[in-house]
């Protein structure tokens, strides 16, 4: 380091080759949204196609491509990202470190991703179109009958894995190696323990996906048979190797949210989080449960009695640690002196949706009921219910509530609590009926519906139309701030918050903690 | 475990590689034998278990009759015609029965051929036993020659009364140089 602080280098160069924690964050943040918007209105498609039952404005095949894409381009572009940027803005700060232990990897890490998600969408305009398959990609859908793009989706998988791989490891290695003197482990902010353990299930996982779609890769190219029936391989091993990644990264998702949420609702609630001790044990139990519980993604393939009562109870036990988490963040907020910010209005939205769908995730944890629910649109509504109103509520009250930390401007909070009540009108209108659709069967992933579902299907529609236009107004509401917010001079921006991220200068400078502060 | 005592973030990266590196291997080395295994040990998934079927005391049950069907498919590329000579029998379970598949190569080459089976419903897949069948050994065939292969089965007579149709598939697979590679590996080691 030394003595001369130099700031950013001009124009291109500074993010080209980049190695600042909160350049390479903010690169991740942005590209997470553009993809987001991305996937967004590959949803708004969707929901423009089932606006009335019969075949209206696309082709089946190309709704087909829209499913897998929206999931696709939603769970590995836009969540994903999403947070390996605010871990990368808020991990060096939270825990005192001048930047991420790997700065060089980490630029690394972040520009593969953009070229991958080219590819990906550039296999729309293949021969016989992009991913049909479905995000899940089963075999053989995925092998012997997919597009001859496929290939390319495969390539598109690895890059983006090994992208997570190398944040993940990134940020094991800052946090084992970069804390501040007297910052022990259990004197970490809740965000970074988080992370700290979704980097590990990525780690661990990542390369279990990496192998299922190597096996596709040798299955259509290099003539082995891993889900080939005929070959002697099997279909339903597919489904095995996928769910013992896809399992844990529904919690890769959620961990860093609940992250979030902990650090969010203290500052507001102008208490100290309850049970921090708990909460990290939760976590760890939370991870850990992840990897034995699998097969509930896949009750329905034909597995033993003694399968199904296995990974029906231990998915059940996983409402316990969660249930740790609800009950603290209620308890926080318990007789606090609560103000309603917008961060403080999506962290509440959070809990109140997120509890939702993890009820719905206990009642699709049951073997026999699950037979009914299967692939049907109540599974539709469960995920998005703990997948946007949890992830991306989240994500979104995290940028509400670091933004004048990032820029030293302040957001409009007019416009922040407007978009915070339209987005949780229109979500709820969009995906509460499905629940109602699901149990009725209506079948997920068909562009076409039986009658009787006409009318719920419109109101999710117009909920999908309301959720998304909202979700320009956050858009204009974060450039406006940039360009020209009230400046904000404040360390400490929100009279609550605690942390060593508020001790820094406001706007955050280019360089923080070159001189490791003392914790005590 | 201390790889690089001066540096210890070289240290956290290289066991996290470690990590990566296994868990790739894993679903590889472990993963698919491990599924393989347990499907076999329980009879799961239409893969015929691999144990010899020892004759039990030999009773017809005439008493109901199950429909075998054959089908026979090639695999991808595969130019051998292939087909059952019945595509579906009456059986009573606990007798023999026999039956024979045919063959021709229409290429003016040798090839040798391997079948791979599958039994549906998989329920049915430990009820049915092969006492002899083509698809134990590999068929080399000369070029543009024909054959007869048998099949020789039981359908045991534990079989759960509900199933009354049993779906016997066999898909070909042209494995000539596959052979020809492990006969010049057995002439090389000689």
């Amino acid at each position: 380091m030394g003595d001369h602080h130099h700031g950013p280098a001009k124009g291109l160069k500074r993010w080209l080759f980049a190695t600042n924690h909160k350049d390479i964050g903010t690169m991740y943040l942005w590209f997470s949204f553009a993809m987001f918007l991305v996937g967004g209105a590959f949803a708004m498609i969707i929901r423009a196609e089932l606006f009335q039952p019969g075949m209206q404005l696309i082709k089946p095949e190309f709704f087909n491509q829209m499913t897998t894409m929206h999931g696709l381009i939603m769970v590995f572009g836009a969540i994903m990202p999403s947070f390996v940027g605010l871990a990368n803005w808020m991990i060096p700060m939270m825990i005192g470190a001048p930047d991420m232990a790997l700065p060089r990897m980490n630029n690394w890490s972040f520009w593969i991703l953009p070229p991958a998600f080219l590819l990906l969408l550039s296999t729309m305009f293949m021969d016989g179109g992009g991913p049909a398959f479905g995000w899940t990609f089963y075999a053989p859908l995925s092998t012997t009958y997919a597009p001859p793009s496929v290939t390319f989706f495969i390539f598109g998988v690895h890059v983006l894995g090994l992208s997570s791989i190398m944040g993940s490891i990134n940020i094991v290695a800052t946090v084992m190696n970069l804390r501040a003197p007297g910052m022990t482990y259990m004197k970490m902010p809740l965000f970074v323990w988080t992370w700290f353990i979704t980097a590990y299930l990525l780690i661990a996982v990542m390369p279990v996906l990496a192998g299922a779609v190597t096996m596709m890769l040798m299955d259509i190219h290099f003539g082995t048979s891993f889900f080939s029936a005929a070959g002697g391989g099997d279909p339903v091993l597919f489904q095995h190797v996928f769910w013992f990644f896809g399992h844990p990264e529904v919690y890769i998702i959620i961990l860093p949210a609940f992250g979030v949420v902990s650090q969010i609702i203290p500052t507001f609630a102008r208490k100290r989080l309850f049970g921090y001790d708990s909460m990290v044990y939760a976590t760890a139990s939370i991870a850990f449960l992840s990897f034995i519980v699998w097969a509930h993604h896949m009750y329905t393939v034909g597995m033993p009695i003694a399968g199904e009562l296995f990974f029906m109870y231990a998915t059940m036990l996983i409402a316990v640690p969660t249930g740790v988490k609800v009950f603290n963040w209620i308890t926080t907020m318990w007789q606090g002196a609560m103000t309603f910010e917008t961060p403080m209005l999506f962290c509440i939205g959070f809990v109140v949706l997120f509890t939702i769908g993890g009820f719905t995730g206990l009642m699709l944890a049951i073997a026999p009921s699950d037979f009914q629910y299967h692939d049907s649109y109540f599974v539709v509504a469960h995920f998005h219910y703990v997948m946007v109103a949890g992830a991306v509520f989240s994500m979104t009250a995290a940028v509400y509530y670091w933004l004048p930390k990032w820029c030293g401007k302040m957001y409009n909070e007019a416009m922040g609590k407007t978009h915070f009540w339209i987005s949780f009108v229109g979500f709820n209108l969009t995906f509460f009926p499905q629940h109602f659709v699901g149990l009725a069967g209506m079948p997920r992933r068909i562009p076409d519906y039986a009658l009787q579902f006409a009318d719920f299907n419109m109101m999710s529609s117009i909920g999908a139309f309301i959720y998304g236009s909202s979700q320009i107004l956050f858009l204009y509401n974060v450039i406006a701030t940039i360009v020209a917010g009230k400046p904000v001079s404040e360390n400490k921006v929100w009279e609550g918050a605690e942390g060593l991220e508020w001790t820094v200068a406001t706007p955050a400078p280019y360089h923080t903690f070159a001189v490791p502060p003392q914790v005590r | 475990m201390q790889l690089f005592a001066d540096n210890p973030i070289l240290n956290t990266v290289t066991k996290l590689v470690a990590v990566v590196v296994i868990m790739f291997s894993f679903v590889f080395v472990v993963m698919v034998p491990l599924y393989n295994v347990l499907c076999d040990a329980l009879g799961i998934n239409g893969k015929t278990s691999g144990e010899r079927y020892e004759a039990v005391q030999i009773q017809v049950d005439e008493s109901r009759e199950i429909t075998v069907q054959f089908i026979a498919m090639n695999n991808e590329g595969m130019p051998w015609e292939f087909a059952p000579s019945r595509t579906m029998m009456r059986v009573h379970p606990g007798a023999v029965n026999d039956t024979v598949f045919m063959a021709r190569n229409p290429l003016s080459r040798d090839m040798v051929a391997q079948a791979i089976p599958s039994v549906s419903p998989a329920r049915a897949a430990e009820y049915f036993h092969k006492t002899e069948c083509f698809c134990f050994n590999q068929q080399p065939l000369g070029g543009e020659q024909s054959t007869e292969m048998p099949l020789q089965f039981i359908v045991d007579q534990g079989l759960p009364r509900d199933i009354k149709t049993i779906t016997l598939s066999y898909t070909m697979f042209d494995i000539t140089e596959m052979a020809e590679e492990t006969a010049a590996t057995a002439v090389a080691s000689r």
